[in-house]
């Protein structure tokens, strides 16, 4: 493959999943109209969800998912082991995702509710970055393709990717939306980092926060705003912990 | 008579999600034949609880990758039962072209990149991309086209948006409606080419009588609500639906199992082929009749001529819907939810099959108690005893290890098992 004179080899990637809807995964297969194009920057060496064929020299490891199960860390830390960049690809990897949801029950009512009591082996739901060492993260629930394909092609050129900095309100406000805090609910959209171009607040639905923390963050502020408009706590609590992608930033505030 | 036989298949590759096949024969006497699911829980039912309805549907379309339209829609439905909301006109067609959208997706997925190659004897759709360009094209036009409705209805294609308990959060636009249209229009040309590639296939035979379980509505092809039948004579309404389901454990599958009539049924487009055949778009009825799918059919493997075979439907009925929601005032698409306590089943038929959430919320409308029955689930007793049935058949022809391993895989894949939703 050549580019401006350059010659350019295809990455060897790998896709992993571990406990997760697999609808990240299923984003590389999207926007079809340049997936052969795509497809010929990478070379899919290890793709279950798609590929009979396994091989495990691949670069690149794609993981999706959160870890829930001890045989996963194994897993997870032979992937760490062979490739040379690992990344925590889609909102489970990066911070454990809605599968953290059930962290806050403990693990007998859990078995209870969903097995009839029955043990089975699980446990709370973890980052990827908790286990082994993670080189690059690419949030959202689902990961944009979009996204994807712009950092893929950073890779490729051996050039570093890099994540918008500033929150979602940005694009939304590009976008022309009316405000939902206008509209009476809560978003996460001004604490929220941006890459998604705002898609959920333009289908006036409310952020939830998939990408995690914006970079410098002014969470008080946040505050205020939900007590400006005099918007219930419980309904700020249930979003911020939807994704597990504020706790840290929620608990120093408290403090 | 071939007289031993040991498949061993860890994690197989083509599916969603994480499953294993086992076959054991020994001085040919089957000694075990098993669909051991082993993908880990993530415990969807205890997350729910207590959780405001409105949420609901944004956590349950995290169910699943593929068909997270159907999750949210399911709860939805129960939801909106459950607290007595009627949704206005416009929104249920919306719902019903998001719901098109996702099964053609999710159809075009399955049986051009995860189907498709072992007919054509290739590890995966990357070697078809030289050796059939036209059909892989054919199929990514379709997937497009479905994906692209979804983004028109739900707002995007994998976790919807806009699809909310009240009706619609943003209608689609008409000048987006419009360019819909022209795209239905466009792509029926790759819809026949793909028919004509699964024309020429040799289906392997193979048949165990089962029973199948699908919504119904005696007026049109099911999607959304509807009465609950079986090709055994069954006919329950929504509310009803453990009866048709009948769930259990086993000691080798942290997936459940289900049983209605006899040991296993199946749910998916055989199924909704099987009990509404005489609802499908007419084109669609030509399109059945030329592969030679007939009701009731009990192969299993021609699941993906069914899936063909509404793929076609679809793109008729969405064609019609479209032209209908750009005659529609779309003004009125949600209505306020005054919460209440209540429960209700919400059933669907998800790509894979029948989809039932079933909802109870207390007088804020927290739920109290969720269930949610995955039509994978359904299917995992009969995928299970197909195995032995198959194993016997291909031993009696002699078919040696490799052969019924690939036979194996490919009655597998042919159900589409969505295997991290059947755990969720």
């Amino acid at each position: 493959m050549n580019h401006l004179g350059f010659e350019r080899k295809p990455v060897k990637i790998g896709s992993f999943d571990f406990t997760c809807c697999e609808g990240c995964q299923l984003q590389l297969a999207n926007r079809e109209s340049s997936l052969p194009d795509f497809l010929a920057l990478i070379d899919v060496r290890n793709f279950r969800e798609i590929s009979s064929e396994r091989h495990d020299d691949y670069d690149i490891a794609l993981i999706e998912g959160s870890i829930t199960r001890s045989d996963e860390i194994e897993r997870l830390k032979a992937i760490r082991r062979q490739a040379k960049v690992l990344v925590a690809f889609g909102t489970c990897a990066c911070f454990g995702g809605v599968n953290s949801q059930k962290n806050r029950l403990p693990e007998k009512e859990a078995e209870q509710v969903v097995y009839d009591g029955r043990p089975v082996e699980t446990m709370p739901s973890t980052r990827i970055a908790d286990i082994v060492r993670v080189d690059f993260s690419i949030p959202g629930c689902p990961v944009s393709k979009d996204e994807v394909e712009r950092i893929v092609v950073s890779l490729v050129n051996r050039s570093m990717p890099n994540l918008p900095k500033y929150p979602v309100c940005v694009e939304c406000k590009q976008r022309l939306n009316t405000c939902l805090f206008d509209l009476g609910e809560i978003c996460l959209g001004p604490i929220t980092r941006a890459g998604c171009d705002a898609v959920c607040p333009s289908g006036k639905t409310a952020c939830l926060g998939c990408r995690g923390p914006a970079e410098e963050i002014n969470f008080p502020a946040f505050m205020e705003l939900v007590r400006e408009h005099g918007l219930s706590p419980v309904d700020l609590t249930e979003k911020l912990g939807f994704y597990n992608a504020f706790e840290h930033i929620h608990r120093t505030d408290e403090t | 008579m071939k007289l031993d036989c040991s498949i061993d298949i860890h994690h197989l590759t083509r599916v969603e999600g994480h499953g294993n096949i086992r076959i054991r024969v020994e001085k040919g006497k089957l000694m075990e034949a098993c669909w051991a699911v082993v993908e880990t829980p993530r415990f969807f039912e205890a997350m729910l609880k207590g959780m405001s309805a409105e949420r609901v549907p944004f956590l349950t379309s995290r169910i699943c990758g593929i068909c997270s339209t159907s999750h949210a829609l399911a709860s939805i439905r129960a939801l909106e039962r459950a607290m007595q909301v009627t949704p206005p006109p416009a929104a249920e067609g919306v719902r019903m072209l998001a719901m098109h959208g996702e099964t053609l997706q999710s159809h075009a997925l399955h049986l051009f990149f995860l189907a498709a190659p072992d007919f054509a004897d290739t590890p995966s759709v990357l070697p078809l991309l030289e050796s059939h360009p036209d059909l892989v094209k054919a199929g990514l036009a379709l997937k497009e086209l479905g994906n692209e409705i979804s983004t028109v209805t739900a707002g995007r294609c994998t976790h919807p948006v806009s699809l909310v308990v009240g009706g619609l959060a943003k209608t689609p636009g008409k000048d987006r409606l419009q360019r819909l249209l022209e795209m239905i229009g466009e792509r029926k040309a790759a819809l026949e080419m793909a028919c004509d590639f699964f024309a020429s296939l040799d289906i392997p035979r193979f048949e165990r009588e089962t029973e199948f379980i699908s919504l119904h509505n005696g007026a049109t092809y099911p999607f959304i609500g509807g009465d609950l039948v079986s090709t055994d004579g069954v006919h329950q309404d929504e509310n009803s639906y453990l009866r048709m389901t009948n769930e259990y454990l086993t000691d080798f599958s942290t997936s459940k199992f289900t049983r209605c009539s006899r040991e296993s049924s199946a749910a998916g487009a055989l199924a909704r082929f099987n009990n509404n055949s005489e609802f499908l778009h007419p084109e669609a009825k030509k399109t059945a009749e030329r592969l030679g799918l007939r009701p009731v059919c009990h192969n299993p493997f021609t699941n993906n001529i069914a899936q063909l075979v509404e793929c076609v439907h679809i793109l008729h009925d969405a064609e019609a819907l479209v032209a209908k929601l750009l005659a529609t005032d779309m003004k009125e698409a949600r209505v306020p939810v005054h919460k209440k306590a209540g429960s209700a089943t919400g059933a669907v038929e998800a790509p894979r099959g029948i989809l039932y959430h079933h909802m109870e919320t207390d007088r804020e409308g927290r739920i109290v108690k969720a269930d949610c029955i995955i039509p994978t689930t359904q299917n995992n007793a009969n995928i299970h005893y197909d195995l032995g049935a198959l194993a016997r058949q291909a031993l009696k022809e002699g078919k040696n290890d490799r052969e019924i391993e690939k036979l194996a895989t490919m009655l597998v894949r042919s159900y589409d098992p969505c295997i991290s939703c059947s755990v969720h």
